[in-house]
């Protein structure tokens, strides 16, 4: 029978979650790495006991973790991420030029096809590559040498590089977004890039539509479909049928937030419905927690604009949490799980693509990522 | 020999359980201390000071004899108790955060 572990990162250590295919018992080790913040940690899908883990601390800076046994034993790998050449700047909040300067992995994406292979998005906004199983690290500097680079400036959770998308058809395709820069395609495996942000609007910036500027927080591919994706950003939920060229918005029925709709974190789509997409809308601009105290997560069968809630087992009363924007994960067994965890340190699992929800655990710290591993 | 106490998270990362006890030739400095810890413990490299610039991490503080050293110039010769080994060089995780 099939297994399922679940990977997640929070404000204090790492929990590695793990059941059979029924998903109604599991097994909790942690925490691993106990007291530093674990951004993320992610499987390769090329070996799935290869798992590799942000670890960063605000007293200690950035460790990279490498486990070759499913999350059993660990080891440190290089840490030494430096960008190439001379820096340069980009903007700070106060629109002046800053030095760019690393902070932390935000997020690491192992190649498809190859365990040794890893991708890291970083703050400030970069994007890095190991091809020796982390024990060095490169960045790909065209990235950030992107000729808007010097104008790209941090969203209220710092200039990071959260997403990293590799095209299952195409190994020379890239997708990466930045908080608060948007969305970027490079087509020669990140030698060069295209800001993909047409047909986004984001009233918080001078110019609604300018190439650069807005405050992507997620994107999501299904991998039969690779040019379509999926866009949560700061306001609005948005799809692409043209690799990210053109975007439009999809809100459709999401609830209503003094006028606006769409604001959240989290984006991700159904395991084999590559039409069926979730997110879970969060009040915004400053609140940051569910409408009216319940926690729901939408469904669209349509690829967006018709959406549904899904509230059986979420709490539907005083509840005030939030999920960030990588903390949502879905597993590919036949009746599709969805996970997701919350800022109040529970996971909720659901075995039936989201018809009903349960909690794996409910008192972690708060959850900062989640990801899923099917396991044969 | 030069003692050396690490903060708890260090000392994890090391896979150390007390003291590190380092050979530093003299001049004994910050900078030579640290490197010496590093070369012993190459995963302590950045967590204690920057890979690049080599300047202290901000939440890290240099305790010895009772005083602050942080902002000694990290080639400043530490104290005589220091050097001689009576006297421990700590390595401070600086009270800060939740």
């Amino acid at each position: 029978m099939s297994k399922v572990r679940v990977l997640v990162g929070t404000r204090k250590g790492a929990f590695i979650l793990e059941s059979d295919g029924k998903r109604q018992k599991w097994d909790v080790s942690g925490p691993h790495f106990a007291g530093w913040e674990l951004y993320h940690l992610k499987g390769s899908p090329a070996d799935p006991n290869r798992l590799y883990a942000s670890q960063t601390s605000g007293w200690f800076g950035q460790m990279i973790q490498r486990s070759n046994d499913g999350g059993k034993t660990w080891e440190a790998m290089d840490n030494k991420f430096v960008y190439d050449g001379v820096p340069g700047t980009h903007q700070w909040y106060d629109g002046k030029p800053h030095p760019w300067e690393f902070k932390r992995v935000w997020h690491l994406e192992p190649s498809l096809t190859d365990p040794d292979k890893v991708y890291a998005g970083v703050e400030d906004a970069a994007l890095f590559h190991s091809t020796d199983g982390g024990k060095s690290w490169q960045e790909l500097p065209g990235l950030r040498g992107h000729g808007t680079g010097p104008r790209w400036q941090p969203g209220a959770g710092g200039m990071c590089l959260h997403t990293i998308l590799l095209d299952p058809s195409n190994h020379s395709r890239i997708y990466i977004a930045i908080s608060a820069a948007g969305a970027f395609r490079s087509d020669d495996a990140g030698v060069t890039w295209k800001a993909i942000n047409q047909g986004l609007r984001s009233e918080y910036i001078p110019d609604p539509t300018a190439e650069v500027g807005h405050c992507v927080h997620r994107i999501a591919q299904h991998k039969s479909r690779p040019n379509t994706l999926f866009m949560q950003k700061h306001w609005d939920v948005l799809r692409s049928d043209n690799a990210g060229d053109l975007w439009k918005e999809v809100n459709g029925n999401l609830p209503d937030d003094a006028g606006k709709r769409g604001f959240g974190f989290v984006i991700d789509v159904h395991a084999h419905e590559p039409e069926t997409i979730y997110v879970v809308p969060i009040k915004s601009d400053s609140q940051h927690f569910p409408h009216d105290g319940k926690l729901r997560v939408y469904r669209s069968k349509t690829g967006g604009n018709e959406w549904e809630p899904l509230t059986k087992g979420l709490p539907q009363q005083d509840c005030y949490v939030n999920v960030l924007r990588d903390a949502m994960a879905i597993e590919s067994l036949d009746s599709c799980g969805v996970y997701f965890g919350t800022t109040g340190g529970q996971v909720y699992a659901s075995a039936d693509a989201g018809d009903s929800w349960a909690p794996i655990v409910r008192d972690l710290p708060a959850v900062l990522s989640v990801e899923v591993q099917t396991l044969a | 020999m030069i003692s050396v106490v690490l903060p708890a998270h260090l000392r994890t990362i090391a896979g150390v359980s007390g003291d590190v006890q380092l050979d530093v030739a003299p001049p004994v400095t910050q900078r030579s201390i640290l490197d010496a810890l590093e070369a012993r413990y190459p995963v302590l490299r950045g967590t204690i000071r920057d890979h690049v610039t080599q300047e202290r991490r901000a939440f890290v503080r240099f305790f010895a004899c009772q005083e602050d050293l942080s902002h000694e110039s990290p080639d400043a010769p530490l104290p005589d108790a220091v050097a001689s080994g009576a006297e421990p060089f700590m390595i401070v995780g600086a009270i800060a955060g939740g």
